[in-house]
This record gives structure tokens, C-alpha cells and sequence, in this order.
């Protein structure tokens, strides 16, 4: 049994005309942001907000162990920062940070030439995209730290074991991203691309590139986040190679010193270098790239 | 201004004989077209009119060199294609056809650069194109902020700049609002007046066929054949009342719904 429903009527309401006004009388149409909208939007400047606060609270807990009595555990924020300085001054810090960053481009920048051979043969033959599967599928679970051992055996203490693991962070993780992407390459941007005439390398060069550039860029970031990681813990665990030790190697130097300031003023160098490839090196390559042409959100 | 209809003793620029096109995906073997053949003459406004999925896009893919036919050939000035170029200039159905990662003015002035004009005539001939458009104000700005009827306005600037021996347009204003579409029909017939070149025009609106054509070629619904190649006198947008313009319309309406479709 249904029972009887109100049929609901549209109500009748007044008709009206009217002339819109012109677009001049209400004011800005677009504007430009104001400064201070601006500064909000700008992810740096929210990031060194946090970044502030941190150090705050750091300062506090330090202070807080020093009254207590414990000063080797914990050094407070200015106590690191005097360590830092004075290890910049001398010239020790730079120069250790020297040695790492040499290392570490020499296997960054041999890690992206091996990564580009990979993946053009992996887009070009069938063959490649299975040598690439395999080996990206067997070494992503494997931290490339842990391929040290092997590496020593094989290259002896000092840089070439290094960059032999390096390498091994940055390749597999480059030419993974860099594949992924050209096979995301739309079929009517290629079309495209073709009917320009574009073809071989320059149809390489002026389209696929481009067009996968997003997942190649998120593949040199995951491979330089890797690379950096890696160094660090290798020269931690096997220091000083013909008398030039890196920023690892200060760290463990000052540890054994039970000089707590300079292990965090280490750690501190290890984090800045870290903020700065990520947050404004990579950050500027992506609001110049990818941000700008809409392919990624930010 | 249309239609200046003369015997063409020319041979065809394209011929299509006894084109069979077909997919092949991992489980079916999909027949898009079966023994299609027409041909097409200088500077002919030519379009292809059917149902949605009867095979349009395929045949133009196909003329433009990114399909081999499964059976049949088609031949352009007498050579058979091989591979796409930059004498048959497309623009694609599809909104992705911009390079993300250059402004308007860039996507326009790419094909130009590609072969060989000088940056400075390329840029030249871009802007004017894009103003022809209407895109003037957004010659700098990177097709993400662009809406979809932008975006396929700018691909047509993009391929008219080239000027192509032949223009190919996969439903170029399928996208584009009823007074932007009129627009951009004139402007197309406007540049067609100027520099004759062919066109191969894809719809499915029956009335964007009679405005922009001068030959119809109507096809069947899926798998596409051929139905009639009809002639189109070449009307003004002011024509549409006209009985003419009603009788080649309902008359085409006819071959591809029957007696007992509705207009
Ligand atoms: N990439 C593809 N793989 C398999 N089948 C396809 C593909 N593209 C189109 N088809 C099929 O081919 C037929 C014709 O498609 P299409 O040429 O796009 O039609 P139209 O442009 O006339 O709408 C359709 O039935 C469609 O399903
Ligand atoms: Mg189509």
C-alpha cells in the first residue's frame, strides 16, 4: 500500500531583467596576490617557520640536561653551533664535506649515465625492459649499504668502493623512475611529436624527455636521497681512506672523542646539505619545471 | 566564395582503395573499417561523417601514417605512406595534444622550428595564427590553464601555421560552445579561401558536415563502410533555414537512421 504523497510543484516566482554592471565598477578582476599571501604560499618560508620552532624546543631539552648535570649526552643548540663554527673555521668541516660531495658526484653523475644506457635499451628492446624489471626487482629490497662488504672485497678501502655503491643506489632507482615514465608518455603527444617530423634523437630530446620528465625528476631526487644516505653510512662504518676521511668519518672521529657537539655539528652539516640539494636545489629545478608546466601539483 | 567546382582531371592527392583497418588487442581483433575507399582531390573540403566508433579517427590515423591498413592502400600524390610527416599537419581529437611544457606561442612555433623556418618568421607566423584563433591574450600561457576548447584552438593554430599541403581534423570543435564552434567554422573556411589546401575534416554532426564540406563521404556505423560521397554546395552559416541546407541535412539523416528515426 503506498500512501498519498504531496506532489511538490515548482513555486512561482517574479521574472527580472537586468543590465550587468561593467566589469571596471567592482574593482580587481584578477590581482596579484598581496605580499603577505604571497610569503604564505612560498614552501620555504613555512618550512624555515617549522624549522625555527624545532631549534627552540632543542634548546630548551638541552638547557634542561645541562642543569641536570648531563653534558655529554646532549649538547644544547648554540653549544652545536659553536662546534660547527669553529669547525668551519679551521677548515675541517669544509674540507671533509669536500671529500664526501666529491664522492658522492662521482657515483651520483656515473649512476645517471649508467641509468640512461639501462633505460634506453630497456624502452628500446623488449629484452632490456626485462633485464631491467629484474634487476630493479632484485636490488630495491637490497639497501646498497649492504653491498659494502662485497665492494671492499673487490675494490679495497677507499673511493672506488664508495662510488661502486653509490652507483648501485642511484641506477636502479634513476632508470626504474625514467622507464615508468616514457611508457606514461600519451600516445597523442608521441603522435604529435611524429607528425612534426621528429624523429630518432631529436624526437627523444624534444618529446619523450620533456614528457616523462616529472617521474625522471622524482627519480634523480629518490636517487640523490639514496646516494647521500648511503655515503654517509659507508663512511661511518669504514672512515678515513689515504688520510682523507669525510663527513662520516667526523662524526665517528668526535664520537670516539666524546665530543658530543661536534657529532652533532656533523650531523647538523649532513642534515643542512641534505635540506639544501633537496629543498632548494630540486625545489627551484621543479617550480622551473614540472610546477610550471601543471604536470605536477604544488 | 565556395565551390568553384571544376572537372579535375588531376589526379587525386589522396586515394583510399579497399582500406581495411583493424586493432589488435591481446584477446579480440577489432575491425574499425572494412573496404573503405574514396578519393580525395586538391584542394577539397572533404569529410568523413559518421556514428560515433564507426571508424573515423582510424581512417585519419591511417591517412596521416600512424596505422598501416590490415588490407587495401592508401596512397597520397600516388606514393604509398609509410610514416607520418609534416605535409599532413593533424589535429587530434583528444585534449593532450599540447606539449605541457611549452606556452601556446611555443607548441605553435614547434612544428615550424622542426623544419627548418627561422625562429623569427616561425614567431611571426605564430602570432598571427594564435590572434586568428583568438588566443592573443594566452600566447604565453602553458596549456594547463587553458580550458578544452582553448586547448583544441590552439592545436589548430599549431597545425595551420604549418601550412600544410593537407590539414587533417579529428572533431576539432566537438569541445568548442555553439558560438565559438560557428566561429571557428568560418575561420577555417576563411583560411581555406586563402590558401586552398585540403582538408580532411572528421564529425559527427551531420550539419558541421554540409557547412564545412564541399564532398561528404557518409560512413556506416561500426565496422565503417561506405555509404555515399554526396556533394555540399558550400553554405553560409546565414543558409541554415534554407530549404537546401534542410533537405541535404534530413537527406543524410535518412541514410544513416532510417524511416523511422526522429530529426
Ligand atoms: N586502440 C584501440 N584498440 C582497440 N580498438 C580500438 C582502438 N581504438 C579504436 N578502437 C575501435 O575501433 C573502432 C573505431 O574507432 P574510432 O576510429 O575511434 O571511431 P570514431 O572516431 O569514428 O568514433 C571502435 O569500435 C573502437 O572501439
Ligand atoms: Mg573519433
Amino acid at each position: 500500500m503506498t500512501l498519498p504523497v504531496e506532489k511538490p510543484l515548482p513555486p512561482k516566482r517574479p521574472e527580472f531583467e537586468r543590465t550587468a554592471a561593467a566589469p571596471a565598477s567592482f574593482g580587481d578582476v584578477a590581482r596579484p596576490l598581496s605580499f603577505g599571501e604571497r610569503l604564505w604560499n612560498n614552501g620555504a618560508f613555512r618550512k624555515t617557520l617549522i624549522l625555527l620552532l624545532l631549534i627552540a624546543a632543542w634548546e630548551g631539552y638541552g638547557r634542561y640536561m645541562a642543569a641536570h648535570g648531563n653534558v655529554l649526552s646532549f649538547p644544547t643548540f648554540t653549544a652545536t653551533v659553536e662546534a660547527l663554527y669553529s669547525g668551519i673555521v679551521s677548515g675541517v668541516i669544509p674540507q671533509r664535506l669536500f671529500v664526501t660531495l666529491q664522492v658522492l658526484l662521482i657515483g651520483y653523475a656515473l649512476g645517471i649515465f649508467l641509468a640512461a644506457v639501462v633505460t634506453t635499451v630497456a624502452v628500446s628492446t623488449r629484452i632490456g625492459t626485462d633485464f631491467l624489471s629484474i634487476m630493479t626487482a632484485m636490488f630495491n629490497p637490497l639497501p646498497a649499504i649492504a653491498l659494502l662488504p662485497v665492494a671492499l672485497l673487490w675494490f679495497g678501502l677507499g673511493t672506488p668502493s664508495l662510488v661502486f655503491v653509490i652507483v648501485n643506489s642511484v641506477l636502479w632507482a634513476v632508470a626504474l623512475n625514467a622507464h615508468t615514465g616514457f611508457l606514461a608518455v600519451s600516445e597523442t603527444l608521441r603522435m604529435a611529436g611524429q607528425t612534426f617530423g621528429l624523429r630518432g634523437l631529436n624526437y627523444v630530446l624534444h618529446i619523450l624527455i620533456p614528457a616523462a620528465f616529472p617521474a625522471i625528476l622524482a627519480g634523480l631526487k629518490i636517487g640523490w636521497a639514496f646516494a647521500w644516505r648511503t655515503l654517509i653510512a659507508a663512511e661511518l662504518v669504514f672512515g678515513v681512506s689515504s688520510g682523507r676521511g669525510g663527513l662520516g668519518w667526523f662524526i665517528f672521529e668526535n664520537r670516539n672523542l666524546l665530543d658530543t657537539a661536534s657529532v652533532f655539528a656533523g650531523l647538523l652539516t649532513v642534515m643542512a646539505v641534505g635540506l639544501f640539494v633537496e629543498g632548494i636545489i630540486f625545489r627551484s629545478i621543479e617550480k622551473r619545471t614540472v610546477r610550471r608546466w601543471g604536470m605536477q601539483r604544488g | 566564395m565556395m565551390n568553384a567546382t571544376q572537372e579535375s582531371a588531376e589526379a587525386p592527392v589522396v586515394r583510399v582503395e579497399d582500406v581495411t583497418l583493424q586493432y589488435k588487442t591481446p584477446d579480440h581483433l577489432v575491425t574499425a573499417t572494412y573496404k573503405v575507399s574514396f578519393d580525395i582531390h586538391r584542394a577539397e573540403r572533404f569529410v568523413m561523417l559518421g556514428p560515433s566508433g564507426c571508424g573515423k579517427s582510424t581512417i585519419l590515423k591511417s591517412i596521416a601514417g600512424f596505422h598501416p591498413p590490415a588490407g587495401g592502400e592508401i596512397r597520397l600524390k600516388g606514393q604509398p605512406i609509410r610514416q607520418p610527416g609534416p605535409d599532413r599537419m593533424m589535429v587530434f581529437q583528444e585534449f593532450d595534444q599540447l606539449m605541457p611544457w611549452k606556452t601556446v606561442l611555443g607548441n605553435v612555433m614547434m612544428p615550424m622550428l622542426s623544419n627548418g623556418v627561422r625562429a623569427a618568421e616561425a614567431k611571426e607566423r605564430a602570432l598571427e595564427v594564435i590572434a586568428k584563433v583568438n588566443l592573443g591574450k594566452f600566447a604565453d600561457v602553458y596549456p594547463h590553464m587553458l580550458s578544452g576548447g582553448m586547448k583544441q584552438r590552439a592545436a589548430i593554430a599549431r597545425a595551420m601555421a604549418m601550412k600544410p599541403d593537407v590539414l587533417l581534423m579529428d572533431e576539432p570543435y566537438a569541445a568548442l560552445d555553439a558560438l565559438t564552434r560557428r566561429k571557428m567554422q568560418d575561420e577555417l573556411l576563411q583560411l581555406w579561401d586563402d590558401i586552398r589546401f585540403t582538408l580532411i575534416f572528421v564529425t559527427h554532426s551531420i550539419e558541421e558536415a554540409a557547412i564545412v564540406g564541399s564532398r561528404i563521404l557518409v560512413l556506416t556505423p561500426h565496422p565503417g563502410q561506405v555509404l555515399a560521397e554526396l556533394n555540399s554546395p558550400g553554405f553560409r552559416h546565414e543558409e541554415r533555414d534554407g530549404p537546401e541546407f534542410g533537405a541535404l541535412c534530413r537527406r543524410i539523416h535518412h541514410m544513416l537512421f532510417g524511416d523511422g528515426a526522429k530529426q
